[in-house]
């Protein structure tokens, strides 16, 4: 199997955490609603999780908003940025890792959360099956990524900048995972009963600048290997706000995945198997069962 | 506090930053989801499939190979 193609530099992403560590209280906004919107799915389930891990620490928000709730009573939380981590030790106990390669044994935890962690992994299906590893069975796995068309204003205006000013386009704002994709990679991991849906968060920008600025203070400037073959130009850069100023104030979607799966157990829901049937659907349905014509019918 | 125990506890590592036996118990190795072996005097964690040592900086596993110490095999 040929390696998975490696579009992020985990190196420069930690670093990227890193510098955010200290600013992100200040453009927490995502992440806090985030945090929020996972804990309302948490009530939906009707049972406690005892053992939990949270991949991707940030800096203690989603600890700090799900601690004490939910039946949890041990926490370990995984963060790529020591910095942020150093913040996150407030909130429960921190280990410093890549969020796709968690350190986390086998059968151990009855629920893992990923706060808008997955989006910038090289390898989404291994970080999946990885988790799943570590969930008991029937543990839960919820994640939230931004997906779909997040940013998407901003990946054009980027682009039509750089073809005005440098004559030629490089990759600025990072891909987003597609949300009908998403589910099948859940099932391949080996989660049962998957499930992918999409919730929109928009924010409005009086000045275009201010959201590179909230985009860098929360860690998530470009993160793609790719950028540091082209510096952005200062003159791409003041197209791009130009013309992300065209039409103020300016609308920014966030369009955030939100991933439900089971490690599985006997007790889920399952398909039967072909052919286990008891009774006719026929005799359900009160309606005479005709015989199936066998012969394939000329096209 | 009698003065041996005073003594005694400023030799232990700090209880802040010991590492629990809860957590260890739920971390493996992450290159080979092997277990880790607590080493409190030089604060690493061993991880021997990997022959790699994490190091723990003020408390904080640093579970990155980029960062760990190479064993001799």
């Amino acid at each position: 199997m040929s390696p998975a193609p490696s579009l992020f530099d985990p190196a420069l992403r930690r670093l990227r955490r890193d510098r955010a560590a200290q600013s992100l209280r200040e453009a927490d906004f995502l992440l806090a609603e985030v945090s929020e919107r996972l804990a309302e799915r948490l009530e939906d389930v009707l049972r406690g999780f005892p053992r939990v891990a949270i991949l991707g620490a940030w800096d203690g928000t989603p600890a700090r908003i799900l601690a004490g709730r939910f039946g949890i009573e041990s926490l370990i939380q995984v963060e790529s940025s020591p910095l942020m981590a150093a913040r996150a030790a407030e909130f429960g106990p921190v280990v410093v890792a890549d969020e796709e390669a968690p350190p986390l044994a086998e059968g151990s935890f009855d629920l893992i959360l990923a706060p808008l962690t997955l989006h910038a992994v090289n390898d989404l299906p291994g970080a999946l099956t990885q988790i799943r590893r570590a969930l008991k069975p029937d543990g839960l796995f919820l994640g939230a990524m931004l997906a779909g068309e997040s940013l998407h204003n901003l990946r054009s205006a980027f682009a039509e900048a750089e073809i005005q000013t440098a004559g030629g386009l490089s990759p600025r704002v990072a891909p987003f995972a597609d949300l009908r994709s998403l589910g099948g990679l859940l099932q391949r991991a080996g989660f049962a009963l998957p499930a992918a849906d999409l919730d929109r968060i928009e924010a409005s920008y009086r000045e275009p600048l201010r959201l590179l600025r909230d985009l860098k203070a929360m860690g998530e400037s470009n993160p793609l290997r790719e950028r540091r073959k082209a510096f952005l130009r200062r003159d791409t850069l003041l197209r791009a706000l130009e013309i992300l100023a065209l039409d103020p104030p300016l609308k920014i979607r966030f369009d955030v995945a939100f991933l439900t799966g089971w490690a599985p157990h006997e007790s889920q829901q399952k398909p039967l198997k072909p052919g286990s049937a008891q009774f006719r659907l026929a005799e359900a349905l009160k309606t005479p069962e005709l015989p199936l014509n066998d012969e394939p019918e000329p096209l | 506090m009698s003065r041996e125990e005073t003594a005694a506890s400023l030799h232990a590592v700090p209880a802040s930053r010991e590492i629990s036996p809860k957590l260890l118990e739920a971390l493996v190795c992450p290159l080979t989801k092997g277990p880790l072996e607590y080493r409190p005097e030089a604060q690493e964690l061993v991880s021997r499939n990997a022959s790699l040592a994490y190091p723990i900086r003020d408390g904080l596993p640093i579970m990155l190979p980029s960062e760990a110490r190479k064993l001799d095999v």
